[in-house]
């Protein structure tokens, strides 16, 4: 191992998840930290803290030169940056490289590549990959918008090329309809805007978002097979299974494929996330972007496939070639991780950044509790609200649930309001027993169970 | 004295965006409701309205600075 001393530009959970793996490394870990942060968990494992600024984010974690500052100071050679603040940037990775540091990632040139929507799209598409069906830009004759809905299938989505903000948007389910409404759309475009240029997409209605991890050195790229996250409220995924039940085998084989082909196409190095749109009804998945870092929910995977993702990051960033082919990535049984935020669901989530006192953490087989959490800690009010993950992991879906269910049960987090009932009500629902969502589900069932969650209150 | 205090912790904004002018300034005066700042928690948004009436004196707290649950935010006369 070529890296001596990470320093770790992120906090909470995700940094106690890297600090763990560098030391199981040998690798000497340095925490930077904000004002608020200085009790954190993370500050307390590490083995050297350094101050970065202030609590606003903007001013201590997104600070690129407090962190290379902080990295020259603790003589630092790599950055891991985690999920979230820059670890997605690639002009932050690009600086990271030009400090002479290694940074815990693909290259700045790859993030900027699938950082961009358009480009990712056709990276995708040029690589195999099924991208959503649309006009790959505007279009202005009738005719041609015709012929190419006929093609990809309705329901069809009708957009102004001008608009934003949802103006304009048309959703018909047949050729009449669409005959009906794209004159329409394009002379209220054309009204609205001064421009009669349309988009056509499909919609893909009640999709599952089932993505595939992979993993790549610069020259080979595997995967991990695919997590299952479409129950999520505000876009935020909130409970995640791997591997995805709804999948049939076939199905899984040609969605591990074409996030192989796409990581590979950029010859992909470090831990990635390739994100698709699945269609139970018609078994068509459809790439909707590439994250290029550690997810939040990558434990699950770690679960299913006994692989040491973070791990793993590390030892590519440091040039060594993956440690396993992909024929020794096996799956084994079924896991669920469930987002303990300190959110009050009685509440309509609202945030509650308050002092841990009780805490018993779940345990037994099968368990895992990834947190920043410890008694008496004051959880600061500057930074999202995950406070840790509750992960299980048993051989079949139905017994992860039980699994679930038990561990929750153990989880005693005293007087904190977090999404804990939620989970213990959602584990206890028949649709997500029997794997029966999409993406919109959730929003839904929690309209439905206002009254329910409201009474876990007291 | 009159005092408006902080009814959460986080970041106290004066402002609704970042281009648009303040809520309040020194001098205004504000009625039993009106909101004179954000308290970004957790990176959601809350409104903070005045529970008493009067002019104001002064802000204690700089725009995005930090803050505790029921810290001065500012000063009110009559």
């Amino acid at each position: 191992m070529n890296i001596k001393t990470l320093l770790i530009a992120n906090r909470g959970e995700i940094a106690v998840r890297i600090i763990r793996a560098a030391r199981e490394l040998g690798i000497r870990s340095v925490q930077v930290y904000s004002d608020a942060d200085a009790d954190s968990l993370a500050v307390k494992m590490a083995d050297e803290a350094v101050n970065i600024g202030p609590p606003q984010a903007a001013k201590s974690y997104l600070n690129a030169a407090a962190l290379l500052e902080a990295a020259a100071k603790t003589g630092a050679d790599a950055v891991h940056p985690g999920y979230g603040f820059f670890s997605e940037n690639a002009d932050f990775a690009d600086a990271v490289a030009a400090a002479g540091l290694v940074f815990i990632g693909p290259s700045g040139d790859t993030i900027r590549l699938m950082g961009d929507k358009v480009a990712a799209r056709t990276t995708a598409a040029a690589a195999g990959v099924p991208t959503v069906p649309g006009s790959d830009g505007r279009i202005d004759d009738l005719d041609e918008a015709r012929r190419l809905v006929e093609e990809i299938g309705f329901p069809v989505m009708i957009k102004a090329a001008a608009g934003g903000g949802g103006r304009g948007i048309r959703i018909v389910d047949d050729l009449a309809a669409f005959d009906q409404m794209a004159p329409q759309a394009r002379a209220e475009a054309q009204a609205a805007f001064g421009d009669g240029g349309i988009y056509v997409e499909k919609v893909i209605r009640d999709a599952r978002h089932i993505e595939v991890q992979v993993l790549g050195d610069g020259a080979n790229v595997i995967h991990c097979y695919e997590r299952e996250c479409s129950l999520q409220r505000r876009r935020q995924k909130v409970w995640e299974e791997a591997p995805a039940a709804a999948l049939p085998q076939a199905a899984r084989e040609a969605l591990c494929a074409a996030a192989v082909q796409l990581a590979s196409a950029v010859d992909y190095r470090g831990a990635g996330t390739v994100e698709f749109l699945y269609d139970d009804a018609s078994g068509g998945f459809y790439f909707i972007e590439m994250n290029t870092r550690i997810q939040v929910e990558h434990p699950v995977t770690e679960f299913v496939t006994a692989i040491d993702l973070v791990r793993e990051m590390i030892r590519v960033a440091a040039g060594e070639p993956l440690s396993l082919r992909q024929e020794a990535v096996r799956l084994r049984g079924h896991a669920i991780e469930v987002r303990i935020n300190a959110e009050d669901p009685s509440k309509g989530f609202m945030p509650f950044p308050g002092t841990v006192g009780t805490l018993a953490v779940p345990g037994g087989p099968g368990v895992r509790f990834d947190s920043m959490l410890y008694s008496g800690y004051a959880i600061p009010p500057f930074y999202d609200s995950l406070l840790g993950k509750l992960i299980v992991h048993d051989d079949t879906r139905e017994a992860a649930i039980e699994r679930l269910r038990r561990a929750l049960r153990e989880l005693d987090l005293g007087a904190l309001k977090t999404t804990k009932p939620l989970f213990v009500a959602l584990a206890e629902d028949e649709d997500v027993r029997r794997g029966a969502f999409h993406t919109r589900w959730l929003e839904h069932w929690l309209e439905e169970n206002a009254d329910r969650l409201a009474g876990t209150g007291e | 004295m009159k005092q408006i205090l902080s009814p959460l912790p986080g970041t106290f904004y004066r402002k609704p965006s970042p281009e648009a002018p303040a809520y309040k300034s020194e001098g205004d005066s504000v009625a039993v409701g009106d909101v004179v700042g954000l308290i970004e928690v957790m990176k959601s948004f809350h409104e903070v309205k005045s529970e008493a009436e009067g002019k104001i004196k002064a802000f204690a707290i700089e725009n995005e600075d930090p803050v505790t649950a029921g810290q001065v935010l500012a000063e009110l006369e009559d």
